[in-house]
């Protein structure tokens, strides 16, 4: 096949033009393998697109001989066909496709292919695929017999960012692979150039899925924050309410489906409020019907509200079903950044690190610039003395988790566009969102924000040489141990305290 | 002054109308049902069926745990919600012994457990070693769970960790627990955990004598606990631990640390629900991670709360109650045992603080203010 591979690119460059010869056409139905193969080379040495055509039908199986019938293939067949597909894609019209096909010919180079794909290379007029053109090209001449071209090889591929070729060119800086030492030399050099360059996107790209962690974490703490800096209880149902925002973007994005199909790549926007009005709508009943009763009993609350978890759970699966619904990022969040070859950063993580900034945004604005912010701060700090300076407490209660409540929502819409959308997509989180809540400090935003970040980046970094459950164990340990120092968080509120 | 000896402190705690309730109980727990399962046949109305045996049987392991529960929720005021973590450690460690029990009967014939053999390992890890002694493995029922409970505690409790904190922390321990007990290379058989048990000290597990001697030593176990926690918070010990509950910054100040009365009464409490793990597994015959998934360990708050917190009976009645209620929901109506034991958990915490005990208590004080009047 290789042969193939190679007699077929040295053919790159004949461009005469011609419809493929019916006789050809007509032997790929013999009854013998070796006849097909030879049709099958003939065709391919063509290298026409209408030759590709039938090749591709031939692959497919709906190529069908002169009684109507479909040619059938076996495996032998079948690989012939296939190197032969690959180089002649090299060409196709279709820049899609030549990009497959450089990226299939890449896990295979041999140096003999060297000319052709030099040829390839200036046909190419895709600067991406000519990129890689190019870097192929360097890899297939590394094994030129001239030590000079290799040591030219070995120096370009210095601006490769491919582990692929890291690995190539560590073996050529070996002297059991490569005779000459200038050859050596440049092949190192340029091995460690790539893997800095490697270990650098490496890094920037956990940093970034930390980030993203780091983002729905907060998401998550945010309202969690305000709840139990405000009312001192924490609500095991929070989790629930991010599922609630989660489950309003689904029915959002089904009304568009129905209603407005050509708005569709907009029904995130409008899902954005009605999350946000679900969840605090939910919420405010919750602390309106439960939680104001139990004012004062922290540890009854935890439990009563656990218990409205499991009812609100339920509710999702005899409303929505057991399975996991289906939740599609519209067209403008799909597909991702390539910032480099090795790394590509999802479009929808970004916009979530985006969203959670806005909406952190938002929070600040109205805990720091609004009569009602400053009253849900007072309330945090002293509630007794908030009451005697006539700030309605209960009220602000009611408001204080209503905003929480909303917040999860609005986290809901965010974790919807990464994560499965379930009945219980929400029970993770509040074991998590808590940590966050305890490590940054009560009714402290920037501690929210430093801790969840913080917890997403750290997390990310363990996952990543010790797997998901170990980083798990090692980050609540460390929170435990966090505690044993600052029992007060990262960032303590300023003033006297008394212990309850 | 001279002490009254440490027996005569620890049964006399137990008042006379205490004593007779045990003795009705055990009469019943180690003599009839054991005999009407035995010796009544099947098709009589008076035979006890296995599946009777086996959950009852289940439901005192559970009760065991709810009164481990209350003594640190009830009595000292702390919430446990990871306490389902020691109940499955001394599950495992009870596990291990069982899985050694199958021998070569195995699907693989081997003398390592199916799945060590499934995942191609060639010897038992260090962890096992000794597990085939019944010896070694009961050592390790009483002191892992223990162990785990007191390095945990101590940390926490030094730190003054404590309300709502200890509670999520608690939480997050007994997940993080689960996580690591699902992984395959954990060594614990990862999602299936251990099951398809043959044989306890050489008999049939599966045996009605083995079943019945199985809930006779769990009857027995549960009555002890009730006297031992009579003992408990009768002692002086129990009122500190009372103190430290309504106050504890007022403890402090009186010259008590509250960290050892604390840890304390926190291992004491991880220590019997990893005996009544132990007691489990045999009966149920399967343990896995599941038992440690954080629902599971704040179901068993539930029971007490609907027992009636700082009662010794109330989390007996509670464990019965709502595991009755479970086992008829989940075959009757399965969608609505969520909602049922939701409803439960705000109801009784809206409604009903002091569970049925207090809502008796609270019935039959009104009778006599009606028969003064």
């Amino acid at each position: 096949m290789r042969k193939l591979v190679f007699t077929l690119l040295c053919c790159l460059s004949l461009a005469a033009y011609a419809v493929p010869d019916p006789a050809l056409v007509r032997q790929l139905a013999a009854e013998e393998s070796d006849d097909k193969i030879a049709a099958i080379q003939k065709l391919a040495l063509t290298a026409e697109p209408e030759a590709l055509e039938v090749l591709q039908q031939l692959a497919d199986g709906t190529l069908k001989d002169d009684k109507g019938e479909d040619i059938t293939i076996n495996n032998r067949v079948r690989r012939e066909l296939e190197g032969a597909l690959a180089v002649l894609k090299l060409i196709d019209p279709d820049v899609t496709v030549r990009f497959k096909a450089v990226k299939e010919i890449a896990t295979n180079v041999e140096a003999a292919m060297a000319p052709m794909l030099a040829k390839a290379r200036d046909r190419e007029s895709e600067p991406k695929i000519r990129a890689l053109l190019v870097e192929i090209h360097a890899l297939a001449t590394l094994k030129d017999a001239d030590p000079k071209i290799r040591l030219a090889a070995a120096n370009s591929l210095a601006t490769s960012a491919d582990p692929n070729t890291k690995a190539v060119l560590k073996a050529q800086s070996e002297p059991a692979n490569e005779a000459d030492v200038e050859v050596r030399r440049a092949a190192f050099r340029s091995y460690l150039a790539v893997k800095d360059r490697l270990t650098l996107a490496e890094t920037l790209g956990r940093i970034f899925s930390g980030l993203s962690l780091g983002s729905i974490l907060l998401l998550a703490a945010l309202g969690l924050a305000i709840t139990y800096g405000v009312m001192g209880v924490i609500n095991m149902a929070h989790g629930e309410l991010l599922m609630i925002g989660a489950y309003a973007t689904y029915v959002i994005q089904s009304l568009f489906r129905t209603h407005f199909p050509a708005q569709l790549d907009w029904y995130l926007l409008a899902a954005v409020p009605v999350a946000f009005f679900a969840a605090a709508a939910v919420g405010v009943l919750l602390e309106r019907t439960v939680i104001r009763w139990l004012y004062g009993r922290a540890l009854e609350t935890l439990l009563a509200t656990w218990g409205l978890s499991l009812m609100l759970i339920q509710a999702a699966r005899v409303i929505f079903g057991a399975q996991n619904v289906e939740v599609a990022n519209p067209s403008w969040m799909s597909g991702g950044l390539e910032i480099l070859p090795s790394i590509v950063l999802p479009l929808n993580r970004i916009v979530i690190v985006g969203f959670a900034l806005f909406v952190l945004m938002l929070v600040w604005v109205l805990m720091n610039r609004t009569r009602l912010g400053m009253f849900v701060r007072a309330v945090t700090q002293n509630r007794a003395m908030a009451g005697c300076v006539g700030v309605p407490t209960g009220r602000i209660d009611t408001v204080a988790f209503a905003l929480g409540a909303g917040i999860a929502g609005l986290g809901g819409v965010a974790l919807s566009q990464i994560a499965n959308v379930g009945p219980d997509m929400g029970q993770g989180y509040i074991v998590d969102s808590f940590m966050v809540v305890v490590l940054g400090g009560v009714g402290q935003l920037a501690g929210a924000v430093w801790a969840a970040l913080g917890l997403g980046i750290v997390t990310k970094f363990i996952e990543s040489w010790a797997g998901a459950v170990i980083a798990k164990i090692v980050v609540l340990v460390f929170i435990i141990m966090f505690i044993q120092k600052r029992p007060q968080g990262l960032f303590a509120l300023k003033g006297r305290f008394v212990e309850s | 002054m001279k002490r009254t000896p440490f027996i005569v402190r620890f049964f006399g705690a137990t008042p006379k109308r205490g004593w007779i309730a045990i003795a009705i109980a055990a009469a019943i727990t180690l003599v009839l049902l054991p005999a009407l399962h035995l010796l009544v046949p099947a098709g009589s109305p008076f035979h006890v069926s296995a599946y009777v045996i086996t959950l009852v049987g289940k439901i005192m392991c559970y009760a065991i745990v709810a009164v481990a529960m209350d003594l640190i929720w009830g009595y000292t005021g702390i919430l446990s919600l990871g306490h389902g973590l020691f109940f499955a450690l001394g599950g495992y460690a009870f596990g291990m012994y069982l899985m050694r029990q199958i021998g070569r009967d195995g699907s693989y014939q081997s003398d390592l457990p199916d799945f060590m053999v499934f995942l191609d390992w060639k010897a038992l890890p260090w962890y096992w070693t000794g597990s085939d002694s019944i010896l070694w493995v009961l050592i390790l029922v009483l002191v892992v769970p223990a162990l785990v409970a007191l390095i945990f505690g101590f940390f926490a409790f030094r730190s003054r960790i404590k309300g709502v904190y200890f509670s999520i922390i608690t939480q997050a321990m007994v997940f993080a627990a689960m996580l690591f007990f699902f992984r395959n290379e954990t060594g614990f058989g990862g999602n299936n955990g251990f099951t398809d048990f043959k044989r306890i000290l050489g008999y049939s597990i599966t045996a009605p004598e083995t079943r019945v001697a199985l809930f006779a030593l769990t009857a027995a176990m549960l009555l002890a606990t009730l006297v031992l926690g009579r003992y408990l918070v009768t002692s002086k010990l129990g009122r500190v631990l009372a103190a430290i509950r309504d106050a504890e910054s007022r403890v402090m100040f009186i010259g008590y640390n509250p960290l050892y009365y604390k840890l304390f009464i926190w291992t004491l409490s991880a220590l019997l629900c990893g005996i009544a793990g132990a007691l489990y597994v045999p009966q149920v015959g399967i343990i896995n991670p599941g038992e440690m998934s954080p629902a599971n360990s704040i179901e068993i708050a539930i029971w007490v709360a609907v027992g009636g917190r700082a009662t010794l009976i109330g989390p007996v009645l509670g464990a019965f109650i709502v595991n009755l209620a479970k086992s008829f929901f989940t075959v009757a109506f399965p969608e609505y045992w969520l909602f049922f034991l939701g409803a439960l958990f705000v109801g009784v915490t809206l409604w009903l603080p002091d569970g049925v005990v207090g809502l008796w208590r609270k019935l039959r004080d009104k009778r006599k203010q009606g028969s003064a009047a």
